[in-house]
């Protein structure tokens, strides 16, 4: 065979081998790479039906909230009720209530010497270099009982969770209107309406807690800062 | 075996029983219908723990078996469907009206049995049929779906071993209290189950969705708004823990899992997703779930869970001899994985670093062990982790001085632990 032929023939030979060597890549490559789609198709449409019963939610721009009006007297009269055996009626007990203290008559009375809402926090002493004075505005919150008044940032969360959760026993058997009542009753005990006010769908998101200023959102990262 | 060729055509339980009445064996209380999985109804004897209803005080059933004098000399209980820990063994869970306690001391490795793991409802534990059971997710999607929990499994399943913690997991206040009063609302599990993410993909969710709400079917049917990056991130819904179906206890039949970030974000008893931008600023985000900080204000969406350690033996109450001691606990942060755990067995004055039990997993409790040879000295020993982020456990008072508070939500103080000279081990001053 002269040399121009002999290299014609490792030419395509080469050739040959680089087109196996690159069918072979891609094949493996796309056997280790199993097909895996992007939707799967399972589960079914939801109907705005089924949608509608299940979104009970109240955001606080009032998104959720159904039409109605709120009075504080049939409020009290739903409270006493239906909650205050759990809840009280806004005084310090001698044992712990089942529910919490949604309000409070008297806040000074009822500051608790020991903030900590879930330690058992032992008497401090001179050993480990604590002092049981408080004196920054941090221990004036820490300390205050936590009411809808004292630190529920939004009043929409009051219906809520009413309408959701409560009575504790019965959750989810008040009707909008007893919600929307009690919400009423509610606010005015922790002194944020007066007696007579009427709330509705509107003007609830539009109510400022008092506590709503205090919040912050986490800013821990982690790291060598301890926050 | 002869018995097995003879007896062919019975099933297995029905085999079982006659043996069971011959011999005595543990404690049957109870004679019950159930189905064999060749389909028969037969009757199976099964031990009284085994039975809804009857069991209201678990020490009831811990009835001792009766030891024989020379257990080689007769041939022992045969295998059964379902078993239960030897009657000499009572690990329990310290229940409250809303919560109960994994006894941390009480346990090996870094698994807890799915019977023990901690529990914390706020409307107690539903009942739910898992044939009826769906998954709605809506809102700011494209596709609004219901899913059944046959469809959750049919995607491609994960599996991953991690913590739950929840956030008010701190106590103190007594001399006398063990890991399990002290922090035992944390356990951990081998989790399997779909992504969110892949669930996120086959609805659709959309760019402008930020936030979603996710939902639980419980009496509280309690609600958390969570940022949707964390749900295209690690978020799970499981269905399995430990091998089996999740525990009702844990969310039967499918939860939300968040690893790494506070227990009451990994929605138990899922029922609904609902994409949004903005959070719902729903009663546990606000009323609880919060803490106050520096200057008056109060820290919201306090997620992620900080690094923390606990030595679980030798702790109260345990009893100590001088000698070789094996120091032992757990340490896990929500930020990764734990790089170091350091042992003081001086009060604080010197640390040194323990040994950690591999493979060490993120957002997970790794195990740490540290001998020590106790001469008899009264002395105080102690734990603190070091994660990932460089962040380091606090002392109680680093912490509360950080935050300006006694106490709260994401109170993850290193636990001292007090050796007297009579080798009783308490818990030491300052938490």
């Amino acid at each position: 065979m002269n040399k121009q032929t002999l290299i014609n023939r490792y030419s395509i030979l080469l050739l040959v081998f680089v087109v196996g060597v690159i069918a072979l890549v891609f094949t493996v490559f796309k056997r280790t790479n199993a097909p895996h789609p992007e939707r799967f198709g399972f589960g079914r449409a939801a109907r705005a039906d089924e949608i509608r019963v299940l979104d009970i939610d109240v955001r606080p721009d009032g998104r959720g909230l159904p039409a109605g009006t709120g009075s504080v007297e049939p409020g009290r009269l739903i409270y006493n009720s239906k909650c205050i055996a759990c809840h009280g009626d806004g005084e310090k007990t001698e044992s712990p209530l089942p529910g919490e203290a949604l309000f409070v008559n008297d806040p000074v009375k009822s500051a608790t010497k020991h903030p900590a809402e879930n330690a058992v926090v032992h008497k401090s002493s001179p050993q480990n270099g604590q002092s049981s004075k408080v004196k920054t505005g941090a221990a004036q919150t820490d300390r205050m009982p936590k009411t809808i008044g004292t630190y529920w940032p939004y009043a929409t969360t009051i219906f809520d969770y009413v309408r959701r959760a409560m009575p504790y026993n019965a959750p989810g058997s008040l009707t909008n209107q007893e919600v929307y009542h009690l919400t009423a009753y509610l606010l005015y005990r922790n002194r944020i309406i007066s007696a007579h006010t009427v709330i509705n769908e509107k003007s609830l998101p539009g109510i400022v807690m008092p506590a709503k200023e205090k919040y912050v959102e986490d800013d821990r990262e982690g790291g060598t800062e301890l926050k | 075996m002869m018995e097995e060729s003879s007896e062919n055509n019975k099933s297995l339980t029905e085999r079982k029983i006659s043996r069971r009445l011959l011999l005595g064996g543990a404690a049957t209380a109870a004679v019950v219908l159930v189905q064999t999985s060749v389909g028969k109804m037969v009757q199976a004897a099964v031990p009284q723990s085994l039975v809804p209803g009857l069991l209201t005080d678990s020490s009831s059933l811990k009835a001792p078996d009766s030891v024989p004098p020379d257990p080689t000399k007769i041939p022992g209980r045969g295998p059964s469907v379902s078993g239960m820990p030897s009657s000499f063994e009572n690990p329990e869970r310290l229940p409250s009206l809303t919560s109960s306690r994994t006894p941390l001391q009480d346990l090996y490795g870094t698994i807890t049995p799915s019977a023990l793991h901690f529990e914390r409802h706020h409307g107690g534990i539903p009942v739910i049929d898992p044939q009826q059971y769906e998954l709605v997710i809506h809102g700011m999607v494209d596709r609004p779906l219901v899913f059944r929990l046959a469809d959750l499994k049919r995607f491609p399943s994960v599996t991953r071993t991690c913590f739950i913690e929840c956030s008010g997991n701190f106590r103190s206040g007594k001399q006398e209290m063990t890991p399990q009063e002290i922090c035992g609302l944390t356990s951990q599990s081998e989790w399997t189950g779909v992504m969110l993410s892949t669930i996120f993909r086959e609805v659709g969710v959309r760019e402008k969705a930020t936030w979603f709400l996710a939902e639980g079917g419980d009496a509280a049917v309690m609600t958390r708004s969570i940022p949707v990056s964390k749900g295209w991130d690690d978020a799970m819904i499981v269905y399995a823990q430990n091998g089996e179906a999740i525990r009702p206890e844990q969310g039967y039949p499918a939860r939300l899992l968040l690893p790494g970030w506070e227990g009451n974000t990994s929605v138990k008893w899922l029922r609904r997703i609902e994409l949004s931008d903005a959070p719902f600023m729903t009663r546990e985000e606000t009323s609880k779930y919060t803490e106050t900080v520096k200057d008056g204000k109060i820290r919201q969406f306090s997620f992620v869970m900080d690094a923390r350690s606990i030595i679980t033996f030798p702790s109260f109450p345990v009893q100590l001899e001088k000698g070789w001691i094996e120091i032992r606990g757990i340490a896990w942060t929500g930020r990764g994985k734990i790089v170091k755990v350091e042992v003081s067995v001086n009060g604080g004055r010197s640390w040194a670093p323990a040994e950690l039990q591999g493979p060490v997993l993120d957002k997970a409790h790794t195990a740490f062990r540290y001998l020590w040879n106790w001469t008899g000295a009264e002395t105080e020993i102690m734990s603190r982790a070091v994660d990932e982020t460089g962040y380091v456990q606090p002392s109680y008072q680093e912490l509360c001085a950080a935050r300006d508070s006694k106490g709260g939500y994401h109170f993850n103080p290193i636990t001292r632990w007090r050796v007297q000279r009579s080798g009783k081990v308490v818990l030491g001053e300052g938490a």
